[in-house]
């Protein structure tokens, strides 16, 4: 009989920690899946981050180098520089890019340098217990904005993919989400495209993914979903934001 | 050559293949020579990172993909490495860190100082650790003291740090480039890509307590053998001594010059230098107290090596105190006159006693 | 021997080269020496001075608490240092924009006018070779020839001019000092 489905030779065989309805397990799948496919297990360095795929070293199997809080771009460009046909991405939460290591992920971007960040959106601090992220939408409620997140406080939500595709060496940045099947096989499309672009070293690529967090959302799961359709993608939406290699495709079709 | 440079050329000549660094005051030569002599070697990497924080992290990613790495920068720098740095000794990762220092605290001033003693002395971030200190005091030795800080990051698999001032590294002194011991560093600990066998990770987060306290143990030990097994020191004109300078690097240069006019007044006054300052030579110092009674502890700083010398000698011998911080290099002269005025005399000790007080007083003299 | 020598002036003067140079001349020689730069944050004026020790033995504090020689520039390097020359110490000075002269008794001193000096050898910017001309004159710490190799090589070829006409801007300063006796302050 064939074998057409089971677990990607790039994931353990361990059950994972995360909360049911949690996104983070099935980007990992997706990531570990796309590696496979691309053949790179040998291959392969992932730059977990702090928060909670602080762990992914136990549940992807292949090379794997925590990072301090934030800094998974910087040790991911050490990394690459001196492994530099390997394929290495960082894993990465709002928090850990999008405030405490917005300066890395910035700066990365803007070197080009060949990596991927895989940026897990979930609009809250999930591990420290459901805290006011650079993400959380206006209104909000959250540990630590009680009342809902109002700008004159507390800022506004912060698009970093929108941020990060102005920068000239990005090359490749796409927004997407997990919350239906056909969503998680587009976000699959788009870590592929993301890994080969780096592989052909056209620069820094990096994919978000808007990831459901029912437990710091206090909501079901099912409902959890629905509310990253129905307010989540109003601020944050989905598509792809830069593209250099259908830029270039533009320009061969008109001439 | 100039110091900064000094420890360029003995970094590419060692191996080193990856550098990161942030431009601060009084080290830029330094990161100035590797952008310019390292991306001419064979895979030699240099960045200028955004931050001291995303060099540190630089490092780590490079030390752990095999490859012998290494940042710079100056107090108020490596202040902010320390976050790396910790995570560097957690993850058992190899490195070198230079530090130049300048005056403090914040951002102090651009002049040599001595006052990160405690910071590069106690592990300088969070948690239980160490790192290795070498402080060099002449150009030789910034090159000498280079290539053994590679040696001894691979062979304990942590951070290493040299540590020295601006003096040291604006000064130029003719230096002799030995040759580098061929790299011993086991491939197992390299994060290559998993092939087609198990997969590794490199990771200092431990959620377990007990796992934690296991590794604490474990880097216990290592620091323990270190402690044992890595200690240097001078000792310069200590057999007839009655009085012993105990300085290091910048101080220690000074001090050898006060020794000079000393002797020639007829004062019998020796040096006591420390070259790892984490682990600090205690044995040979206490050996030292056997027949030396007298020492006093100089430094460009309020007083921090002090604490070490104390530690080390426990009551067996009077320790006095003089320090100039925040950027003043005291001269060779100055510091004569000081020696000269508390050098050992009979009945003088109530005296000396009080100076010594006063000194040390939270407010200084 | 033991030397120590501080040079000091404006920075632009070539203060830091005239020290450079006499350091690396000193290491061909084949002397022990240290060369201690004072640095500032500021990139262009202010002012800049240097200490260099040279020796047969290892030397102990690259630092100078009484230096032997002083080679001052401009005027006020001369009121920051004169009191730190050693008895019996030498002093030389820039007569061309310093017109003040040292007060101690117990040195020697030497007025050079190095700028006009230059521009007379038609090397308007050579005064700090001027100046070490006379330097090693009345010092003798090396010889003229190591000394002018040492200066060329630290110089590069960016033209090839430049070695001869740093040796005319030498060779004058060298002998303007020989037939000069040094004064003494007053």
């Amino acid at each position: 009989m064939k074998k057409i489905f089971g677990r990607p030779r790039s994931l353990k065989p361990t059950p994972t920690h995360y909360c049911p309805g949690c996104g983070h397990s099935i980007v990992h799948r997706l990531v570990a899946e796309v590696i496979d496919e691309m053949d790179m297990r040998g291959t392969s360095i992932g730059v977990p981050p702090a928060g909670c795929a602080v762990l992914a070293y136990f549940y992807f199997d292949i090379d794997m180098i925590e990072a301090p809080h934030g800094r998974g771009p910087a040790l991911a460009t050490g990394v690459k520089r001196v492994l530099p046909n390997h394929l290495v991405f960082s894993y990465q939460g709002d928090g850990d890019l999008a405030a405490i290591g917005t300066a890395e992920s910035f700066h990365a971007a803007n070197r080009g340098e060949n990596i991927t960040i895989i940026f897990i959106n979930n609009a809250v601090y999930g591990m420290t217990g459901g805290q006011m992220a650079p993400t959380t939408i206006l209104g909000q409620k959250t540990t630590t904005s009680p009342p809902g997140r109002t700008p004159l406080l507390d800022g506004y939500p912060v698009q970093m993919s929108e941020i990060l595709a102005q920068l000239r060496g990005a090359a490749y940045i796409e927004r997407c989400t997990v919350n239906s099947p056909p969503a998680v096989m587009k976000t699959k499309r788009a870590i592929r495209k993301a890994f080969q672009y780096q592989m052909d070293k056209r620069g820094f690529s990096m994919v978000e993914v808007l990831s459901p967090c029912p437990t710091n959302w206090k909501m079901s799961a099912v409902d959890a979903c629905k509310w990253i359709d129905e307010v989540m993608t109003k601020e944050f939406p989905l598509g792809v934001l830069k593209d250099i290699g259908a830029k270039e495709a533009g320009k061969e079709k008109k001439s | 050559m100039q110091g900064n440079c000094v420890i360029g050329e003995a970094a590419i000549r060692a191996g080193c293949r990856f550098y990161a660094g942030y431009p601060i005051t009084p080290q830029n030569e330094l990161t100035e020579y590797m952008a310019e002599h390292l991306r001419k070697t064979d895979g030699g990497v240099f960045i200028q990172s955004e931050s001291e924080i995303a060099a540190i992290n630089m490092i780590a990613g490079a030390s752990a993909a095999g490859a012998r790495s290494m940042t710079s920068s100056s107090s108020p720098g490596i202040s902010l490495k320390q976050e790396g740095i910790s995570s560097m000794a957690a993850c058992e990762l190899p490195g070198v860190i230079v530090n130049m220092m300048r005056g403090g605290p914040g951002l102090g001033n651009i002049r040599p100082s001595q006052g990160d003693y405690f910071q590069a002395t106690r592990g300088g971030g969070h948690g239980d650790y160490r790192t290795i200190v070498l402080a060099p005091a002449t150009g030789q030795e910034l090159a000498d003291l280079t290539m053994d800080a590679f040696d001894l990051a691979d062979k304990y698999r942590t951070p290493v740090m040299i540590l020295a001032d601006g003096m040291m590294g604006q000064m130029m002194e003719p230096v002799v480039f030995r040759k580098p011991k061929p790299r011993q560093y086991p491939e197992c600990y390299v994060l290559k890509g998993a092939g087609n066998g198990k997969s590794k990770f490199i990771r200092g987060l431990i959620l377990d307590a007990i796992e934690m306290e296991e590794h604490n143990w474990k880097l216990a030990r290592k620091y323990n053998l270190i402690s044992q097994k890595e200690t240097r020191c001078e000792i310069h004109e200590a057999k007839d001594a009655e009085m012993v300078i105990v300085a290091y690097g910048t101080a220690a240069r000074v001090a050898k010059g006060a020794i000079r006019r000393l002797r020639s007044m007829g004062l019998k006054v020796g040096l006591f230098r420390p070259i790892s300052l984490w682990p600090f030579p205690t044995r040979e110092l206490r050996e030292l107290s056997e027949h030396i009674k007298h020492f006093i502890v100089f430094e460009m700083s309020t007083g921090q090596m002090l604490d070490d010398v104390r530690l080390a000698l426990q009551g067996f011998a009077n320790i006095d105190f003089f320090g100039r911080p925040g950027g003043v290099v005291p001269t060779p002269a100055e510091l004569s006159n000081v020696v000269s005025r508390r050098y050992p005399q009979k009945d003088a000790y109530v005296d000396r006693f009080l100076r010594f007080k006063v000194v040390e007083g939270p407010f200084g003299p | 021997m033991n030397v120590k020598t501080i040079f000091s002036g404006f920075g632009g003067q070539g203060v830091l080269m005239m020290g450079y140079s006499l350091a690396h001349g000193a290491m061909m020689h084949g002397f022990h020496v240290t060369y201690l730069p004072a640095y500032g944050a500021e990139m262009r004026g202010g002012t800049a001075n240097c200490t260099i020790s040279l020796g047969d033995e290892e030397i102990a504090s690259p630092i100078a608490s009484e230096p032997d020689y002083l080679v001052v520039m401009n005027a006020p390097s001369l009121y920051t240092f004169q009191n730190r020359l050693a008895k019996g110490g030498i002093l030389f000075l820039n007569a061309s924009i310093i017109e003040a002269r040292p007060t101690r008794k117990d040195i020697t001193f030497y007025a050079v006018p190095c700028a006009e000096m230059a521009e007379e050898v038609g090397n308007p910017r050579a005064a700090n070779v001027v100046m070490m001309g006379a330097f090693l004159q009345k010092t003798g710490i090396i010889r003229p020839e190591i000394y002018l190799k040492s200066l060329e090589t630290i110089m590069g070829s960016k033209k090839k001019t430049m070695p001869e006409s740093n040796r005319k801007a030498f060779d004058a300063g060298f002998r303007f000092l020989e037939s000069v006796n040094g004064g003494t302050g007053r």
